[in-house]
């Protein structure tokens, strides 16, 4: 469930490499993209529309519209187990908080997407994998929450290698917690978004992720429940071309649509304005 | 927590050896004692043999086994409770069913692809009172395993359980999950069908029951595939299941780099019951009889029983929104942080 280190080396080959150069090579064609047009098209490859890994912090400027975002996340993880395993949970928080910048993996708050009133909760994958423990379980259902009572649609962008290990059971409960608070959203009769990106498995996509009123995906992202490596040591056999890849789950009836970021927010504040209540 | 002895039931434990059937395998931890009591079998065969008197040498080795016995199972580690909730002949779901509840009737389907042999699930009586019950099966050999798939459902399973959810509801009779699986199946026909899909949606269906709802971890709680029917008001545990977000294996291929090392993931996840029930995760432990729960079934039904039915009169007197807003707050209060 939680694959973090399986994405870590995934990332390393994925992703486009961040030098501090002008230029990045395409993981995907190999093209060299002028940093800052990159930048401009959403890291999205120019040449041959492969999607990059996007900051959390680009996504919320992605979607929400223009100054109107107000963060409201900032809870900080604690090591309720005492965990260690080949180093003690505290470090490895010390040092994701460090690479990502941010408490734990996730961030979020009120904003407005195409005018429709709103909670924006982004994951981010530069912490610990997008992973979800406590904070990041507690933060969404805040946000749910506060969107029901504030009649706000929610929007909620995935991308996480599943529950955090060093969180265990409270990892898992945050799958049920997350799910219940959606309730509240749907006794409102609010919209909510799921917006699933490269990667989303685990106990993410087998909770919140998966029950909305409309699921987009981003072209290409790795999406399931066990990730490609436990399933190839489970059947010994390899995985077919393009399994648990978006489109693939378009085929097989798990999404709604498969969108082209440079075309998400029009679609997200489209598909808000037809459902958020009218009066 | 209360206490129900075997001696109660009039049923003795089976002893330890090496056959399954009626006598139970020894775990590798419990080999010592498997030792001492054939040692101990050997020389009173001797003794009625040849007719000398060992009845002294015999009470010594009676005293040190009981000794073992203690020492043994009064201080178990986290990865032996693993391995007694795997243990062969370990209470099934099928097998609590028949032992707490009168007049099955098993269901099956999901009415959309097919019937999954890893959930079962139907109709039965409590102590009189109709009841829906469901959960994870898993085979008591190798060749009923297969047909269970090692107890890991498939999307069809978890649907079949949202129908019993859905009959539960309509008829108004409290909803009872047996939880005993390694984990939703990770193969590609699951994925294909959407595993993560139904796992979502089974927590959001069992959420909104507005009928009292139970819980009991029997064996194994492998994470999400566990969790799926785990959305209870009340959750309860057997003394030596697990319950956690991976299983120990798993956790240490991954943060260990060697699946070899889950002795020490098991003690990092705190996956025992006794873990749990400080988190908060689950609310109460069943007593399982000395050696678990696979050595005297009974007993362990009996214990079972008197649980499930003290949880169900707790909850009982609630109103059909009451019980969802219970839930609702037992699980909304999960997750330690900073604020």
């Amino acid at each position: 469930m939680a694959l973090e280190r399986l994405f870590r080396r995934r990332r390393a080959k994925g992703e486009a490499r961040d030098v501090p150069e002008l230029w990045v090579k395409c993981p995907n064609c190999d093209a060299q993209i002028y940093k800052k047009d990159l930048e401009a098209n959403w890291y999205v490859c120019p040449k041959c529309g492969y999607h990059m890994r996007l900051s959390a912090d680009k996504r919320v400027e992605l979607l929400a519209d223009e100054g109107s975002f107000q963060k409201t996340t900032g809870l900080k993880p604690v090591d309720a187990l005492n965990f260690t395993d080949t180093e003690p949970y505290p470090k490895r928080l010390e040092r994701y908080q460090r690479e990502a910048g941010r408490p734990d993996a996730i961030v979020g708050g009120r904003c407005t997407v195409g005018g429709v009133p709103s909670v924006l909760l982004v994951m981010d994958y530069a912490f610990a994998g997008g992973s979800m423990g406590s904070v990041v379980g507690e933060e969404l259902t805040r946000g749910i929450e506060a969107a029901a009572n504030e009649n706000r649609s929610v929007v909620i962008v995935s991308v996480s290698g599943g529950a955090r290990m060093q969180e265990a059971a409270l990892s898992l409960m945050q799958m049920a917690k997350t799910t219940l608070a959606l309730d509240r959203l749907w006794a409102r009769r609010l919209p909510y978004i799921s917006i699933l990106t490269d990667p989303t498995t685990g106990g993410v996509t087998a909770s919140f992720a998966a029950i909305a009123d409309v699921i987009l995906a981003e072209p290409g992202a790795l999406i399931g429940f066990a990730g490609p490596r436990v399933i190839k040591q489970t059947i010994r056999q390899d995985l077919p071309e393009g399994f648990q890849r978006s489109e693939f789950l378009l085929k097989h009836g798990m999404v709604d649509k498969v969108v082209d970021r440079r075309k998400l927010k029009e679609t997200v504040a489209d598909v808000l304005k037809l459902l958020y209540p009218r009066d | 927590m209360s206490v129900v002895s075997s001696a109660a039931q009039g049923m003795g434990p089976k002893p330890y050896g090496e056959s399954t059937g009626e006598v139970c395998v020894a775990l590798e931890f419990e080999k010592p004692i498997a030792d001492l009591e054939a040692k101990i079998a050997e020389l009173e065969g001797f003794a009625t043999k040849s007719g000398v008197d060992l009845s002294d040498e015999l009470s010594v080795l009676r005293e040190r086994l009981a000794q073992l016995k203690n020492d043994t199972f009064e201080n178990l580690t986290r990865w032996e409770r693993v391995q007694l909730a795997r243990a062969p002949g370990r209470p099934t779901s099928l097998d609590v069913i028949g032992g707490i509840t009168t007049g099955f009737v098993e269901l099956s389907g999901d009415r959309a692809y097919s019937d999954d042999a890893a959930v079962v699930g139907g109709l039965a009586y409590l102590e009189g009172e109709p009841i829906v019950i469901v959960g994870h099966q898993k085979g008591r050999d190798t060749k009923e395993n297969i047909y269970r798939n090692f107890g890991m459902p498939h999307p069809e399973g978890y649907r079949k359980a949202m129908r019993m959810m859905d009959l539960a509801d309509r008829f108004g009779r409290p909803f009872v999950a047996l939880i005993d699986t390694p984990g939703a199946y990770p193969g590609i026909s699951a994925e294909e069908r959407g595993q993560a899909w139904v796992i979502a949606q089974s927590i959001q269906r069992m959420a909104r029951l507005r009928v009292p709802a139970v819980a009991i971890v029997l064996g194994e709680g492998g994470s999400g595939g566990a969790l799926a029917i785990g959305v209870g008001n009340r959750i309860l545990i057997l003394e030596n299941a697990w319950y956690s977000v991976i299983s120990p294996e798993s956790c240490a291929a991954i943060l260990w780099r060697d699946a070899k090392e889950a002795a020490k993931a098991a003690e990092a996840l705190k996956l025992s019951a006794f873990d749990l029930l400080e988190l908060g995760v689950v609310d109460r432990i069943i007593p399982e009889p000395g050696g678990g729960a696979h050595r005297d079934p009974k007993a362990t039904f009996v214990h079972i029983k008197q649980a499930l039915l003290e949880t169900l009169a707790e909850l009982k007197p609630l109103p059909p929104e009451a019980l969802f807003e219970d839930r609702y707050r037992r699980f909304r209060g999960l997750g330690r942080f900073q604020e």
